[in-house]
């Protein structure tokens, strides 16, 4: 059977790496996939959630009264081009031009940090108008979907930050496309749920109830 | 032998551990074998635990109007006792099988990520002890194992945030030891080990993960979202601003299905590793008891609402699911008759393994038949929230899963401790273990079917319940009593000096009873390259050429056969210990107790898990030349 | 071989002696929320539906544990005899048998079962009697909601603890969850919580849910008394919510319906008298009012069980159905100190006296 492929990975830390793996993949891949799948499970729980309490606030604000899309969709934008910016800088990584993968994930960062600003900012507004995480569903299933999403990506900006950083310290594996793939995957998948949520939570319309 | 390496103190914050003995290293290893008895010994202490609750409940309810327990005490141990003995004991006590013999019987030396299998013990343990510290400071948790909202999220103690953030801690153990093992299965096997050519216990490991990876996700959301109601005043369960109950029920159940599977099919395994080396045959049907398990795998996801028929879905859920119901029953009954036919026409010999795999089968054969006439849905609305379920789920966690983890333990017991269990004694324990667990659960269907509802701490004399009620709690006593036997024996045979080495006391047919008892902490010598299912049995008995019947093997015959040769492939690089898992997994309970009382230990929790991951990542898992 | 039989045939003979006292005992109890003596129309049906499968069930235990035993003691290993059994690795025909005869057996036992699911989820009759079961932690409260239930103040017959109903006529219950202003000792409130309504000789149970409204149709040919408790854990006295269901055959049914219509006489000796002016004022020291729950006629609250009608005959049992109505000794203690015969109690300690006591048992026992 064609599982005897060998692939070894030199340098990244782990016993797996010297000794053919069954799949021909390494290690690290298969589990930052199967973790990808749990958390289209978390997400979909989630989005669930939201989805089954759409329309069901008792009160206001609702999503009409808060809801800025433009003002998001540039947000969204933003986040999406930062999937470019982590494809150039795996790129850069795997021609071994070590300065452009650093400028390229920093961009990364800088552009997701960019997004959770907005987010953040977004969050001000909409509490100034009277939407808190307790106010209504609305209010419940719209914050702790979207923080849930913002933590994710804090997350991954920490891991390119780190990938910056250890690069910089010269404390990366020589093979540095390897962790900066795994990163790239984790980022690209954040983004797809991104989108998920930008098109079921802000695109679709929500029926107002009609005013008392 | 192959020379060994492992790694020299590094440099850091903290001094690298290099100890892979004595007390200390148990808190710093990485090796898949020594963290399966860590996570052995801790799921036994909270079966203890869980087992005193439970003659606690017996006790109780022995007559009716009792008063040992009053309201209030009773809800907590009923709860803890059903949060113990899932979370704490039958999980955990699977994931010590599967991290100590999983790599042995792929040919592996360890796991795919080691320090990340320490990671998720002491995170478990740290979970079980954040559960358990509950009644020091307010109250244990109440509201069932279950947890139904808006119960779970009005009422006034603090029990149940304490329920939400355990299970919390707990789900992430369990999550990250899930994509550990399903790697290692998946990438680890030996040159040659095909998928099917692994060991059923293998495949029926690689289920339980996959089961895990996708429903633990959920119950967590469950659980943000009960935490979030309870701590910050979120809707989510909340009826007066819209919320509806319901959906707990769904999201809890959801997960609270496949969990049941996660809870037996490890038994399964088990079961089918026993059966054909004590009946001296195969596996009979090796592929359709693999398949059948993927299938309960599948079908698993799609029975869930069959927990809710009296939760008012309606006519066509309950149908729906009344349906899929019933159709998980045939790879059920697949497994069961495949068994038997293991059995058929074999040279049966009944150690104690073989009893506890047997009797497991048969308790399981009760449960499961239970559980088909749940599935007569209009009926099932009379049998719902009764002792009839209370006796269903006993039957087949207690008399399948645990009657399989006992199978297990004794089965392997000379694996890893290099000594057998007294067999004498194992024996008398199961026939008593047998005896006390069905007079303690056999009783509970009639209970059920006379009327008497779960969770309630008391009965009146006029529902005539009392006669089977202390039939059952007498039955409870003896199973104590049978467990006890079972410690003694494990002491005495531990304290026992080691006599010689039993390498293959069974007769065995997988590749952990390759290499010695207990293995070294390489595993192999050298990776063996596997032929066929069963490779270790084909290594020992080749098929006569006049004959057609096996025979053993001449000594050195074939050319894969193992004497460890001197050097040869080169040095082995095993992962070198660290106190990075840890001390990251005791950011998860500061941070628990941050949500309970203070922000502040929030953020410090968060930064102690922070620097708990640098260090890890900065810290080469092998050795540094 | 003789010493062989002679093994298996105790084994089976045990097990089948075993089994039968245990089905003796089940069906011979004294049990009275046995779900095995039906005697309302829709629990007769889900034991009709129940008892078939049960033996199918059985049929395939015998079956199944008498191969496992047939097996084991058939092929054991016999001292002395050394024998490599044949290496058979499977019977793709056995396969394909033991998964489809299961497949149909439970095709077969499914389709009874859907049409019961269906059966019971009919809509009522038009003539259906309608009642409103509301769930309280931890009480059944039953408003009659029909147009010809409604009382002479204007309100639809409420009770509490025993629920009224003819026999011969469907009876179409529509549950709620409801969470009201009675508080226990430490302020907490009488959530709104999931309960489960349950006479398991009348009917199986069906949950009662806040945020929706489910249902059960049932009817009931025999009077008599037949006894239910909540059966969804609902918090600390989960065990103690009970009710008991009377069925009044259809001239006591028009009896007590008129009854309850009208108000009860008021009280005549000076005891009850006394009784009812604690009853209907607030309490001296700012102790609170009784009717700020509960309520006699027109005056008082919904937040707890309705107390016109208290001392009528069908009102058999109080406060969660824990205690029979005429045992003036329980119903004494539940007034001294609610909390220490119930734990958790939503009815605060008032501090009454004796005396008080005294008066305001006369009074409820005038409410016929």
């Amino acid at each position: 059977m064609a599982d005897l492929a060998i692939s070894p990975e030199h340098g990244a830390a782990g016993a797996q790496d010297e000794h053919a793996t069954s799949t021909g993949l390494p290690n690290t891949k298969i589990a930052m996939w199967v973790f990808l799948a749990s958390e289209c499970m978390l997400f979909g729980a989630l989005i669930s959630t939201y989805v089954l309490y759409r329309g069901s606030s008792q009160t206001g604000p609702y999503p009409d009264d808060v809801f800025d899309i433009p003002y998001t969709s540039v947000s969204s934008f933003v986040l999406l081009a930062s999937s470019l910016t982590m494809v150039l800088a795996l790129a850069s990584a795997q021609k071994h031009d070590v300065a452009r993968m650093r400028l390229w994930l920093l961009t990364t960062a800088m552009l997701g940090l960019t997004f959770v600003g907005g987010q953040v900012y977004e969050f001000t507004l909409f509490y100034d108008e009277g939407l808190s995480i307790t106010t209504n569903l609305f209010g419940t299933t719209f914050y702790v979907l979207t923080g849930f999403h913002g933590v994710h990506v804090t997350v991954g900006i920490l891991m390119l930050l780190s990938l910056v950083s250890f690069s910089a310290a010269d404390r990366l594996p020589h093979d540095a496309a390897f962790p900066v793939e795994m990163v790239g995957l984790y980022w690209h998948f954040v983004d797809i749920v991104w989108i998920v949520i930008f098109t079921v939570v802000y695109l679709i319309p929500t029926p107002s109830p009609a005013p008392a | 032998m192959a020379s060994l390496s492992v790694p020299a103190s590094g440099r850091g914050l903290l001094r690298r551990p290099t100890a892979n003995t004595g007390f200390w290293s148990w808190f710093t290893t990485v090796d898949h074998k020594k963290i399966g008895i860590l996570y052995g010994m801790s799921a036994f202490v909270f079966f203890i635990i869980g087992g005193l609750e439970a003659l606690l409940i017996r006790a109780q309810l022995y007559q009716p109007d009792g008063t040992l327990l009053n309201a209030d005490q009773y809800n907590q141990i009923f709860t803890m006792h059903g949060i113990t003995m899932i979370f704490l004991f039958v999980m955990p006590m699977s994931a010590a099988f599967f991290n100590y013999m999983i790599p042995l019987q792929i040919g592996a030396r360890d796991v795919a990520f080691p320090r990340l299998n320490a990671y998720s013990f002491w995170v478990f343990l740290l979970g079980g002890l954040f559960l358990y510290s509950s009644p020091f400071l307010g109250g244990a948790p109440n509201g069932g194992w279950f947890g139904y909202a808006p119960n779970s999220t009005t009422d006034p103690s603090i029990g149940m945030t304490f329920y939400a953030i355990g299970l919390l801690i707990t789900g992430i153990a369990s999550t990250v030891g899930a994509v550990n093992l399903a790697v290692t299965v998946v990438n680890m096997r030996a040159p040659g080990m095909t998928l099917f050519r692994m060991p059923p216990f293998v495949w029926m490991g690689l289920v339980v993960q996959f089961l895990l990876v996708f429903s633990l996700p959920i119950i967590t959301i469950a659980l943000f979202q009960l935490l979030f109601d309870r701590r910050w005043d979120t809707a989510f369960f909340d009826p007066t601003r819209g919320g509806e109950p319901i959906l707990w029920q769904h999201l809890f159940w959801l997960f609270g299905h496949p969990e049941v599977y996660i809870l037996i099919l490890p038994a399964f395994g088990i079961i089918s590793e026993i059966l054909p080396v004590f009946s001296r045959k195969p596996l009979f049907g090796y592929q359709f008891v693999v398949f059948s398990g993927i299938a309960i795998g599948f079908i698993g996801f799609g029975v869930w609402a069959h927990h809710m028929f009296a939760a008012g879905l309606g006519p066509v859920a309950n149908t729906a699911f009344g349906i899929t119901t019933a159709i998980i029953a045939i790879p059920t009954g697949i497994k069961i008759f495949n068994w038997m036919g293991t059995m058929y026409g074999g040279d049966i010999r009944f150690a104690s393994p073989m009893l506890y795999a047997v009797g497991a089968v048969a308790m399981f054969v009760i449960g499961g038949l239970s559980g088909v006439t749940h599935a007569i849905v209009p009926s099932d609305y009379q049998q719902t929230d009764t002792y009839y379920i209370v006796a269903h789920f006993h039957y087949v966690i207690f008399g399948g899963a645990v009657f399989g983890i006992f199978a297990g333990l004794f089965y392997w017991w000379p694996k890893v401790f290099g000594r057998k269990l007294g067999e004498a004694s194992g024996k008398v324990q199961f026939w008593l273990l047998l005896v006390g667990f069905n007079l303690a659960f056999g009783p509970m269907h009639i209970l059920g079917l006379q009327g008497m509802i779960r969770r309630e701490y008391t009965y009146p004399e006029t529902l005539g319940l009392t006669f089977w009620n202390q039939m059952s709690t007498v039955g409870a006593f003896l199973i104590a009593l049978s467990v006890l036997m079972f410690m003694v024996n494990a002491v005495r045979t531990q304290l026992k000096a080691r006599g010689e080495t039993i390498e293959d006391p069974w007769d065995a047919r997988t590749l952990e009873w390759l290499t010695s008892s207990p293995p070294p902490a390489h595993n192999f010598d050298e990776i063996p390259t596997v032929h066929a299912l069963d490779e270790f049995w084909h290594r020992k008995y080749v098929e006569d050429e006049r004959t057609g019947r096996l025979v053993p093997a001449q000594a050195g015959a074939s050319d894969e056969s193992e004497p460890p040769h001197g050097g040869g492939h080169g040095s082995i690089h095993l992962p070198g210990p660290s106190y990075w898992p840890l001390v990251s997994g005791l950011g998860l309970p500061i941070m628990g107790y941050g949500v309970l009382y203070s922000w502040w230990l929030i953020g410090l929790g968060a930064v102690v898990v922070l620097v708990g991951f640098y260090g890890w990542a900065l810290e080469p898992s092998v050795a540094e030349e | 071989m003789g010493a062989r039989l002679t093994v298996r045939k105790q084994a089976l003979w045990t097990l089948g002696l075993v089994a039968l006292a245990l089905l003796l005992s089940a069906c011979s109890s004294e049990a009275t929320q046995d779900t095995l003596q039906p005697v309302g129309e829709v629990a007769k049906q889900q034991k009709a539906l129940f008892v078939p499968v049960f033996w199918v069930a059985v049929g395939v235990f015998v079956i199944v544990q008498g191969g496992i035993l047939y097996i084991a003691i058939r092929y054991r290993h016999r001292k002395g005899r050394e024998r490599m059994p044949r290496q058979t690795h499977g019977n793709t025909r056995l396969e394909i048998g033991w998964t489809i005869a299961p497949a149909v057996v439970l095709a077969v036992v499914m389709v009874p079962t859907v049409s019961l699911i269906w059966e019971l989820a009919r809509p009522p009759a038009a003539d259906a009697l309608n009642i409103t079961v509301e769930g309280y932690q931890w009480w059944w409260g039953f408003s009659y909601t029909d147009d010809d239930m409604v009382t002479d103040w204007d309100r639809p017959i409420t009770i509490a603890d025993t629920m009224v109903v003819p026999t011969g006529r469907e009876v179409y219950l529509s549950l709620e969850s409801v969470g009201g202003g009675a508080q226990d000792a430490n302020g907490d409130p009488d959530f709104q919580v999931i309960h489960s309504f349950w006479v398991p000789e009348l009917f199986g149970k069906q949950d009662v849910v806040p945020s929706q409204t489910n249902h059960i149709l049932f009817s009931v040919d025999e009077p008599g008394t037949y006894e239910g408790q909540c059966a969804e854990f609902c918090g600390l006295q989960h065990a103690l919510m009970k009710l008991e269901v009377v069925a009044l055959e259809p001239d006591d049914w028009d009896a007590w319906v008129a009854n309850q219509q009208t108000l009860p006489p008021g009280p005549t000796d000076p005891l009850a008298k006394q009784g009812e002016e604690l009853f209907l004022n607030p309490l001296s020291d700012g102790r609170g009012a009784c009717t700020a729950c509960h309520a006699v006629g027109d005056a008082g609250g919904a937040a707890a069980p309705n107390l016109t009608h208290f001392a009528d005959p069908t009102h058999t049992c109080f406060a969660g159905c824990n205690w029979a109505t005429e045992d003036r000794e329980a119903l004494a203690a539940w007034l001294e100190d609610p909390g220490a015969q119930k734990l958790g109690a939503k009815m605060p300690d008032y501090g009454l006296s004796p005396d008080e006591i005294d008066a305001l048992v006369a009074y409820l026992y005038s409410l016929t």
